[in-house]
């Protein structure tokens, strides 16, 4: 049986994460061939310790980083929603990630190109990992109707709530 | 050059602040691998001809920060911290976990040389290859968690100003000490994170006598080529799904055995090992697990095992306080061997530890050994300032501690270490204390008992180590069996978690450096050549000592007094190591890895190896 390819989105449960970086180990491998954590498309951010999480694309509703890019250079795949990156066309200017409302692009470290979640063309390799460790942080499933946009914090918001929600007030006090 | 290095090394002098880049021969690589290895060799050969003049508190000694090949690939990365060592005055190759040793890779090195010592307080930062020297005035005196805070936010923002267009930067690694390393305490640590410390060996004391507060990495490239990435990406593989399969292990980490190993093998310290066996329920893994464990899976770079658990207290008296898991050591050792039996006090005295900067080890063993003092009266409570150390009582022992870390008071003599202080409060109080003292070599002895058999089975296991007390490196016969320091100096020179390899064949590690240098190495070459080269070099080290202290294997070769009396309760009550049988044991073993009957390593095996100035120089002992 094959299976029909439709928009799908990674929900996440970013207060399980361990910390492990197997993500970021394992999306590098599969865009890149090498372990490199800085050009993978997801980062686990560990600004507190214990208050550890993936950073990554968020696939808001109305994609306001494609809108943003000045030479066209960003489009979303109608097949898995995600945002398609036109590596000769990004002139690396930013200005996706001040449209983020997360500021989750980051740049190529070497190549000077935006870089931003593909999904794998449908099949995440970061969920494989997180679900094969059980650690479940990561989980494919259908593109509905939802504020997904939600999902696209700042790293300093995100580790901030993390962080409170693990220690408590005093939480605040280790950013 | 090799596959799996980044290909150079950073060498910082703190006294002139001149940085440059250096390389090792590939020949030297391939021979001593990196870590626990390679420090042995960068230290001998630099310091090898003056080593029992070099103060390893002192601005001769060298500081060393050292991946290895295997780093960053076989799932768990760790880095190793060595030097001569204020406890040993040998060396110690004292490996920390954490994501350090991945952003130095990334950032283009295999490890760092730190020679001289600093006039003011500083604090090196490696973005790839900017690496600079900077102030560290405001964060010295700084505590693990504030320090953390104040370098991660001015880390990201040196790095946001100047590369505003790279978008959000995460946080760079560090490796830092607390106040304890600062005042150059002898048991003080080189921390990562909160919670994670390279303990034995006492480098957070060399970090602090050349003023190096912390160590800044951020790292924008990939991890090193490797000779066979779809070998290494299979291998990977076969560890992760090895270690998926122990779910207790995941579950648990070494938190089970703060119980198990008291109550079920008999081995663990308590009361200053005047006994080994309890059977406190209160202290069970469910009693950690449902009450302080508030994230029950925590790692480090590309775990699958997860081992750690952050625990807070969230109520009565020792509310606030936070670490992970306590693991095994530190249950044993800020737990039972205080006579503490809670989860939260037990937390609470880990996470003042950490926030010190102190090694939860090293200091147990200590203030366990105060305590025991003070319990026989050699100690008064004019002594120790007015403190009462009685077992149980977590509040004094916090109280104490932070004493040590600051040298105040009592706590500028314990500060010492164990062995040390044991040495003047004999002086002081004319009372044989050492037979109270339970360290070998003046590292504190791991919370794994011999007495009983059932745990760390080897009678030899400390006495005859290269790295004394230090409970992941332990002597054993046969050497190439699973007990043998032979081979727990490959886990700490090609650098990876040894936790993330248990249950595995050997040969996966093996296959893995294959994989990744492209070089074949047998496990053969390994312990008859390469492993036994860098023992020997360990032990030579070792040997020669000082400047204030040298061991006389005669009578250092030994097991703490304590080790020789009997258990007195519990399902081997009684049992105690035989003196005979393990100086039989001490013979074969000296007879296996080419030792002389006083303990020297012998000529020919030094000339074999090719170590033949360390021969000319081993002359004078043998004298």
């Amino acid at each position: 049986m094959t299976v029909k390819k439709e928009p799908i989105w990674i929900a996440r449960d970013l207060a399980k994460c361990s910390g492990c970086r197997k993500c970021e180990i394992t999306c590098s491998l599969f865009h890149e061939n090498r372990i490199w954590p800085e050009a993978s498309r997801i980062r686990v951010f560990m600004l507190v310790p214990g208050a550890e999480f993936p950073h990554f694309c968020a696939q808001c509703a109305d994609y306001p980083c494609v809108e943003a890019c000045p030479v066209d250079a960003l489009s979303v795949n109608s097949k898995t929603g995600a945002v398609f990156v036109d590596k000769e066309k990004c002139t690396g200017c930013g200005q996706c990630i001040d449209a983020c409302p997360g500021r989750i692009p980051h740049m190529h470290p070497t190549e000077g190109y935006i870089l931003i979640c593909d999904l794998c063309n449908g099949d995440p390799q970061c969920v494989k990992v997180c679900q094969e460790g059980e650690w479940n942080v990561l989980k494919k499933i259908p593109r509905k109707n939802y504020a997904y946009k939600l999902y696209a914090r700042t790293p300093e918001e995100i580790t901030r709530d993390l962080a409170v929600k693990l220690y408590g007030e005093i939480g605040e006090k280790f950013l | 050059m090799i596959f799996g290095y980044a290909g150079k090394f950073l060498e910082v002098n703190l006294s002139t602040e001149n940085i440059k880049e250096i390389k090792f021969d590939d020949d030297v690589l391939k021979d001593y691998i990196g870590g626990r290895g390679l420090a042995t060799k960068i230290l001998w050969d630099r310091l090898g001809s003056k080593w029992e003049t070099v103060d390893p508190l002192g601005p001769q000694n060298i500081l060393l920060f050292l991946t290895g090949p295997l780093t960053g690939f076989f799932p768990g990365a760790r880095i190793c911290v060595s030097g001569k060592s204020p406890q040993s005055n040998g060396v110690v190759g004292s490996t920390v976990a954490g994501e350090f040793a991945v952003e130095l890779k990334c950032a283009g090195y295999d490890g760092i040389i730190v020679t001289g010592e600093s006039k003011k307080p500083v604090y090196l930062f490696i973005k790839d290859s900017d690496v600079e020297i900077r102030a560290a005035g405001h964060i010295w005196g700084k505590d693990a968690k504030q320090t953390v805070a104040m370098l991660t936010k001015e880390c990201r923002e040196i790095l946001k100003s100047r590369f505003p267009r790279y978008g959000e930067w995460k946080e760079p690694a560090i490796l830092y000490i607390g106040p304890a390393g600062e005042n150059k305490v002898r048991t003080a640590v080189v921390a990562a994170k909160w919670t994670h410390a390279a303990g034995y060996g006492g480098y957070g004391a060399v970090m602090g006598s050349k003023k190096l507060k912390a160590v800044v990495a951020k790292g924008t490239g990939p991890l090193p080529e490797v000779a066979d990435m779809e070998k290494v990406k299979q291998l990977m593989q076969v560890v992760c799904e090895n270690a998926y399969e122990s779910e207790l292990w995941r579950r648990w980490g070494t938190g089970s055995a703060g119980y198990e190993v008291g109550a079920k093998t008999s081995s663990e310290p308590i009361r200053n090992w005047q006994e080994e066996w309890h059977d406190e329920k209160s202290f069970g893994v469910d009693k950690f697990e449902n009450r302080v464990w508030i994230k029950p899976y925590w790692g480090d770079f590309g775990c699958p095992t997860t081992c750690l658990k952050i625990a807070m207290v969230r109520a009565g008296k020792f509310k606030g306080a936070i670490t992970d898991n306590p693991d095994y050591e530190l249950q044993a050792y800020l737990g039972t061997n205080f006579g503490i039996f809670t989860p939260e006090e037990n937390v609470f005295l880990a996470s003042l530890i950490d926030d010190l900067g102190l090694c939860g080890i090293q200091t147990g063993n200590l203030l366990g050994f105060a305590a025991e003092l003070f319990q026989r009266r050699i100690l008064t409570k004019e002594d120790l300032d007015g403190l009462e150390p009685k077992w149980g009582d977590a509040k004094a022992f916090a109280a104490l501690a932070k004493k040590i870390a600051l040298r105040e008071g009592i706590g500028d003599l314990l500060a010492e270490g164990t062995y040390r202080a044991a040495l003047k409060i004999r002086e002081m109080k004319n009372v044989d204390v050492l037979q109270y003292a339970v360290q070998s070599k003046g590292i504190g002895i791991g919370a794994h008992g011999i007495r009983s058999g059932k745990d760390y089975p080897q009678i030899i296991s400390y006495a005859c180590s290269v790295q004394g007390g230090d409970h992941t490196s332990t002597a054993g016969l046969p050497l190439d069996g699973s007990g043998s320091e032979l081979v727990e100096i490959f886990n700490d020179s090609a650098v990876y978690c040894n936790f993330n390899s248990f249950g595995l064949s050997r040969k996966v590690k093996f296959d893995f450096y294959k994989a990744v240098t492209g070089l074949k190495l047998t496990q053969e070459e390994w312990c008859n050549t390469k492993a036994l080269r860098i023992l020997q070099l360990q032990r030579a080290m070792l040997l020669l000592g000082g400047p204030d202290l040298k061991w006389n294997p005669k009578i250092h070769d030994d097991n703490p007094p304590r080790f020789y009396e009997p258990l007195p309760s519990g399902p081997y009550k009684g049992k105690t190591v035989d003196k005979a049988k393990f100086e039989e044991e001490k013979r074969r073993y000296y007879e296996a890895v080419e030792w002389d009957e006083n303990g020297i390593p012998k000529t020919e095996i030094l000339r074999k190896l090719e170590l033949e100035d360390v021969d000319k120089t081993l002359e004078k002992l043998r004298r």
